[in-house]
């Protein structure tokens, strides 16, 4: 695996670039350049460094309050990260348990379930998010739970359907009548199966939580001022976006790099296992190859 | 089909009921109407007395009949804000929102199909190499970011857009590119991705063999049989609109929306005004599930009324 990372060049940036924000979010207090918060009245509004009137010591310029954009970035990364992890954590653990008793328990338990996920699949996200988060007040621990209670149903599903599958397999049967009791068969026996899967959904369910953080901070709902968020911070520089470029262009453009680092990674991920997309990259060469060995 | 249609809007109706339930939770039991929709200064009489008026009073079960009954009788309260009923300001605000995904949801769509089936057609060639690298790039750009570069671009460097507000289709331009880049990535790589897995099957081959041309293959066969599920994703970009990609892009271009209506109203405490939003979004979602399912059945024989 390690050696056809090696090969698929995106893959490899993905995961570089990932490592990147990784290490900005964890070793924050050591390499960033200012105090994310320390205000400066003299230093408002520089530019970056290599424009005139850059400032070397603010290497991407400073905000309407002087404080360094650079430092606010890499603080930054800090807030997307931990929500992106907790939500996904919490979610696809809740996810995965309904989905579990839902496929093993069958019948009755299995349709008031998969019921409860068809109607919140159709509730109205963002908007609904919103409200709560609006009520019941903003801050980072309402954000994850919110989007922790918005974003199960895709782990259920998924984990309900492969149990539903599996459950009638010989060697499912076979441990059952050896005696194994339903918890240990579902943990030993049937989610071992789902580890692939599973990761696919939550990396690319992580790319959704942080794209909806930063949404809902833009919006003014999601992490509160002395905090740093980088949806926050192009937020804040939206009312000087005709003066001061910079200031909306850097904490998006962490936005984007971080999910698409994400992106490339799940990309080069899926490929590797799942043999049916490995597949897909013949579908003409085969069909060919299939008529000219019947033409000889 | 009656049977079937009488199916599916019970089922709307429950998720009608589950959106009424969660909203009356969360600002009924986790939240206090009172301080949300009063001003801090308000005196204690003052909220005792708007508390009564809402009914708020009351046992919890009783606040809730009331809510639904509320709710049943089309009685969505007044907004605080704009001084005159909240649906009244929803009816306003709709169509510019419907507009605003009409254009965006219909420019992906004209450029997902193409792109998707370009890509496929050569997979691992420079055109889908550049395709899925936009794809994947559109995918990644916060919607607002997107949104605030193109204000920078069109305002500063090449000053022939509007980039806030409404009135000519010149406004539309912007707002609707905007809306349009998540959805044509992800259909781009959807459609894609299915005419990929298409051209492996048999029926593919037998074309080829017959002699016709891949062009032919690629818009005759695969594509045509990938048309149903590209369907369900338009409805899934669809309700995502509705509920998400409206609010978010209408904020930053001052697209006088529901989307906008609805982020002004949560900063001025009207809850009244959200409610009657997150209902109307509710149903409309509700609404495109079911026509979804009745499209799926007319295009796709195979589809079963179960």
């Amino acid at each position: 695996m390690a050696a056809e990372l090696g090969e698929d060049v995106p893959g490899l940036i993905g995961l570089l670039l990932l490592l990147g924000v990784v290490g900005m979010a964890l070793l924050a207090p050591w390499i960033a350049p200012h105090d994310p918060a320390a205000q400066s009245v003299l230093a408002r509004l520089a530019p970056p460094a290599w424009l005139a009137r850059g400032d070397p010591a603010h290497l991407l310029g400073t905000d309407a309050l002087g404080r360094d954009v650079l430092s606010r970035i890499i603080w930054g990364a800090r807030a997307t990260l931990l929500v992106g992890v907790a939500v996904v954590l919490l979610s696809g653990s809740f996810g995965v348990l309904v989905g579990l008793v839902a496929g093993y328990a069958g019948g009755r338990t299995d349709a008031v379930l998969m019921r409860l996920v068809d109607i919140q699949v159709s509730f109205p996200g963002v908007l609904l998010i919103l409200l709560i988060v609006s009520v019941v007040g903003p801050s980072l621990l309402t954000i994850v739970v919110v989007l922790a209670i918005t974003n199960w149903m895709i782990y259920a599903r998924l984990v309900r359907g492969t149990v539903l599958s599996l459950r009638s397999a010989p060697y499912v049967e076979a441990a059952e009548i050896v005696g194994c009791g339903p918890v240990r068969i579902l943990w030993r026996h049937i989610l071992p199966n789902l580890v692939s899967p599973l990761l696919t959904v939550a990396i690319l369910e992580f790319t959704n939580v942080v794209l909806a953080e930063a949404a809902i901070s833009f919006l003014g709902l999601g992490v509160q001022p002395p905090a740093t968020s980088w949806g926050l911070d192009v937020a804040s520089g939206r009312d000087y976006v005709f003066v001061a470029w910079w200031l909306v262009t850097f904490p998006g453009l962490a936005i984007a790099v971080t999910v698409l680092g994400v992106n490339l990674f799940a990309g080069w991920l899926r490929v590797t296992t799942d043999p049916r997309e490995r597949e897909k990259r013949f579908g003409w060469s085969r069909a060919a190859r299939a008529l000219a060995g019947r033409a000889q | 089909m009656a049977a079937f249609l009488l199916r599916r809007l019970l089922q709307g109706a429950l998720v009608v009921l589950g959106v009424t339930f969660t909203v009356f939770v969360v600002t009924r039991v986790f939240g206090n109407p009172v301080d949300l929709m009063l001003p801090l200064s308000a005196s204690a009489e003052q909220r005792a007395a708007f508390a009564a008026e809402l009914g708020l009073d009351r046992p919890l079960p009783a606040q809730f009949m009331q809510f639904v009954g509320e709710l049943l009788r089309f009685d969505f309260g007044e907004s605080t804000w704009q001084r005159r009923p909240a649906m009244a300001v929803v009816l306003e605000r709709l169509p510019n929102s419907l507009l605003l995904i009409g254009a965006g949801l219909g420019l992906a769509i004209i450029l997902a199909l193409p792109a998707g089936l370009l890509a496929a057609g050569r997979p691992g060639g420079l055109l889908d190499r550049v395709v899925t690298g936009i794809s994947l790039a559109g995918l990644s750009m916060p919607q607002f970011w997107v949104g605030l570069l193109l204000i920078v671009l069109f305002a500063v460097a090449i000053p022939v857009l509007p980039t806030s507000g409404m009135g000519t289709p010149a406004h539309l331009v912007l707002p609707a590119v905007t809306l349009a880049l998540v959805p044509f990535a992800r259909m781009t790589l959807f459609v894609r991705s299915q005419i990929m897995e298409e051209l492996n099957r048999p029926y593919i081959r037998t074309a080829l063999a017959r002699g016709l041309p891949r062009s032919r293959v690629l818009v005759g066969h695969a594509l045509r049989n990938t048309l149903v599920p590209f369907l369900t994703l338009v409805g899934w970009e669809l309700v995502l609109a509705l509920a998400g990609y409206t609010v978010v892009v209408e904020t930053v271009f001052a697209w006088p929306g529901m989307g906008l209506v609805a982020i002004q109203a949560l900063q001025r405490g009207d809850l009244f005004l959200v409610q009657a939003i997150v209902y109307t979004v509710a149903v409309l979602i509700v609404l495109v599930n079911i026509l979804l399912d009745v499209v799926f059945k007319l295009v796709d024989p195979r589809i079963g009324l179960g």
